[in-house]
């Protein structure tokens, strides 16, 4: 009994032994979760997109990290709040999901990341929006990879009321994004020396008619309307302002516009509009090479989201292989040390507070004379360097304070 | 002040025009066939996306589409007549109810797996370019034309349906279709008929809102909703209750948007439970 007793012993001690000498993998596999909008409105930004570009990602790796298999699932949030927690926990407690990613549209991604917190496992952030993200609801588990508002007002805003748009006039998503990317703009907007003359929120997603909110935006006169929406809300506003004429006497701000909106907008209608992007694809030759991949997969290039989806992805998988284990503090703590060099960032750095800084681009649509061939909608006016596109550490973010 | 109202009134009108084109076609489709055609909505976006398809593809212009999309539309309507809808005469309308749903999600679904749902851009057609201004707003071209072209249509169909010939044998068909067989009219076949009519309308809809909407497989299901509301409030089946009915709710609309713009898109459906609380029937319609 007793020398049984002993053997065991023995042998635990053993395996003890072997785990510590070996890497460490829990549940002997890495299982990233995307968790997107696959059928609804943003499906086309990210979606289907973001699963393709992070199992472009995982093949890239050669499909094993520290000798153990990848597996991707994904799911569909639905853009609502309480699907994506319960997917979200139902992930982690009866998958073992490792890291959740994209959580595209801002609510979804504020509903998941004191989940993944709680349960310290990891999430990185492509599709969202808000600030609050790195700001008061900020976690230390999460990276904010591809854009935030903060970055897409400095980028358009500023350089709008510089060329002497200084009066806005906002159409408001409402809900927490749009109010975000309205807040935020108006701020730089006021801070840059021009004044806000009002605001239509419009319920979204689900509005297709924009006229009357465009009727009242003409009424106040502003020479700009900032249209703080994205996806097919802002395709919509686009066109009818056009339609009524609205974009004679007033110009037009998107602050967050997709390559996809260009692409079913047309350059006809979107031509000479300014907006800030993270990624273009035909920026240079690594970011060619990618997305023609992307485009021999999904027959469409790759907006800033799923391009976004893949260089995080990319650089979890290279944290894991460095730090020799997929715990999620270490994987962080490696994940910051290292600076993002890939076709998507040139030196992008993680903060304390979550935010991955780098380059952000201020770019012209080109109009249709201009245009080459397909998908060939940009002109890079301004590269806006990681420190002036991105806000400075949050001191409303409790990790960075501590 | 009266600048805002007049333009939004305007707005409420066009859009008022879209409500009575799409509740006028599942008006006649319930007033006759006692179905109601959850697959409207799909159906006018099958109408706007054949119409982007016959451009695209084939070169085939607004005015052609015009023609021919309702053509083509309807046509898939009476092979769903045919083929679904027969097999559910005599029961419970709510059968008919959820096999149009079914259908709806089914046809969604397929131009999404097909399109992705960003949608495409249709060009308004050359010679409908441009606006007039009429001091209180700009009216393009196009908009006024959507207008002209609903109530031209609408009124249209309710004249034929209500002082015609033919559209005695339809309400006869609704009241007794046994009696009007017995009389030698062939009434599967214009059962089957109305079913397409009503279908096509749904479609020449659909063309007519490609240029002002992103022709995406989802605008139809963003509509539906007041469009049902509108044929509930005009009294179910009703011809004329859902052509002044659809007018009317574009009118409440634009209205709303001017006192209370949140309340806009709710409004529609406040005046619905209104109305089913005092007039069970609807506005226009009779008990049955």
């Amino acid at each position: 009994m007793k020398s049984r007793f002993a053997v065991i012993a023995a042998l635990l001690f053993a395996a003890g032994l072997a785990s510590a000498a070996e890497p460490k993998v829990s549940d002997d596999a890495v299982r990233i979760g995307v968790l997107t909008d696959m059928t609804g409105y943003y499906s086309d930004l990210a979606g289907p997109g973001s699963v393709e570009a992070a199992r472009m990602a995982v093949d890239d790796f050669g499909g094993k990290v520290l000798g153990k298999p990848i597996a991707i699932v994904s799911a569909d949030h639905q853009n609502k709040a309480d699907v994506s927690s319960t997917i979200a926990r139902k992930w982690f407690d009866e998958d073992k999901v490792d890291v959740i990613v994209d959580l595209v549209s801002s609510s979804t991604a504020l509903a998941v990341m004191p989940v993944a917190a709680e349960k310290k496992r990891i999430t990185l952030l492509s599709g969202p929006a808000t600030t609050a993200i790195t700001g008061e609801k900020c976690t230390p588990y999460n990276v904010h990879w591809t854009y935030n508002n903060w970055a897409l007002a400095n980028g358009t805003g500023r350089e709008v009321v510089k060329q002497g748009g200084d009066t806005w006039y906002f159409l408001t998503a409402d809900y927490v994004f749009g109010k975000s990317l309205e807040e935020d703009t108006a701020a730089v907007v006021k801070a840059s020396g021009g004044k806000v003359l009002g605001a239509s929120r419009h319920p979204s997603p689900g509005t297709t008619d924009f006229s009357s909110f465009l009727l009242q935006a003409q009424a106040s006169g502003a020479k700009i309307i900032g249209l703080a929406n994205a996806g097919a809300d802002t395709v919509n506003a686009i066109k009818q302002a056009n339609e009524f004429g609205i974009t004679k006497k007033q110009n037009l701000a998107g602050l967050l516009v997709f390559i996809s909106d260009i692409n079913s907008l047309g350059l006809p209608t979107a031509k000479g509009m300014y907006l800030t992007t993270a990624f273009y694809w035909d920026r240079d030759d690594d970011s060619r090479k990618w997305s023609k991949r992307f485009f021999e997969k999904t027959k469409r290039m790759p907006t800033m989201v799923q391009a976004g989806v893949y260089s995080a992805v990319s650089h979890y998988l290279r944290a894991i292989q460095a730090a020799g284990t997929d715990d999620a503090d270490a994987v962080m703590a490696r994940m910051r040390e290292t600076p993002v060099n890939d076709f998507f960032a040139k030196n992008g750095r993680i903060g304390p507070d979550g935010l991955h800084r780098h380059d952000m681009y201020l770019v012209q649509v080109k109009t249709p004379e201009e245009s080459k061939y397909p998908w060939d909608y940009y002109k890079i006016a301004k590269v806006i360097p990681a420190a002036e596109a991105f806000p400075p550490i949050s001191d409303k973010c409790p990790n960075v304070k501590k | 002040m009266i600048q805002a109202l007049s333009g939004q009134l305007l707005l409420g009108l066009i859009n008022g025009s879209f409500y009575a084109l799409l509740s006028l076609g599942l008006a006649i489709i319930f007033g006759l066939l006692d179905v109601v055609n959850f697959a409207h909505g799909a159906q006018y976006m099958m109408g706007a996306f054949l119409a982007w398809m016959g451009l695209q593809y084939l070169g085939i212009g607004y005015w052609w589409a015009l023609l021919l999309v309702p053509l083509a539309v309807g046509g898939t309507g009476l092979i769903v007549e045919r083929v679904f809808l027969r097999r559910l005469q005599g029961l419970d309308p709510l059968y008919g109810l959820l096999l149009t749903f079914g259908l709806a999600l089914v046809i969604e679904g397929a131009f999404h797996h097909a399109y992705g749902n960003s949608g495409s851009p249709y060009p308004v057609p050359e010679s409908l370019r441009g606006g007039f201004d009429l001091g209180f707003m700009y009216l393009p071209k196009y908009r006024a034309w959507v207008v002209l072209v609903s109530l031209a249509v609408s009124l249209g169909s309710w004249f034929v349906i209500e002082k015609t010939r033919l559209g005695s044998y339809l309400r006869a068909g609704t009241e007794n279709p046994k009696l009007l067989q017995a009389f030698g009219v062939n009434v599967p076949i214009m059962f089957m008929l109305t079913y397409g009519f009503g279908v096509a309308l749904a479609a020449f809809a659909g063309v007519m809102a490609a240029p002002i909407y992103q022709v995406t497989p989802m605008m139809g299901s963003s509509l539906i909703m007041v469009v049902f509301a509108v044929v509930v409030i005009g009294g179910m089946g009703s011809i004329l209750g859902s052509i002044v009915t659809g007018i009317g709710v574009g009118l409440v609309e634009g209205l709303t948007k001017f006192i209370w713009p949140q309340a806009a898109s709710v409004v529609v459906f406040v005046l619905m439970a209104l109305v089913l609380l005092v007039r069970p029937a609807g506005l226009f319609g009779r008990q049955k």
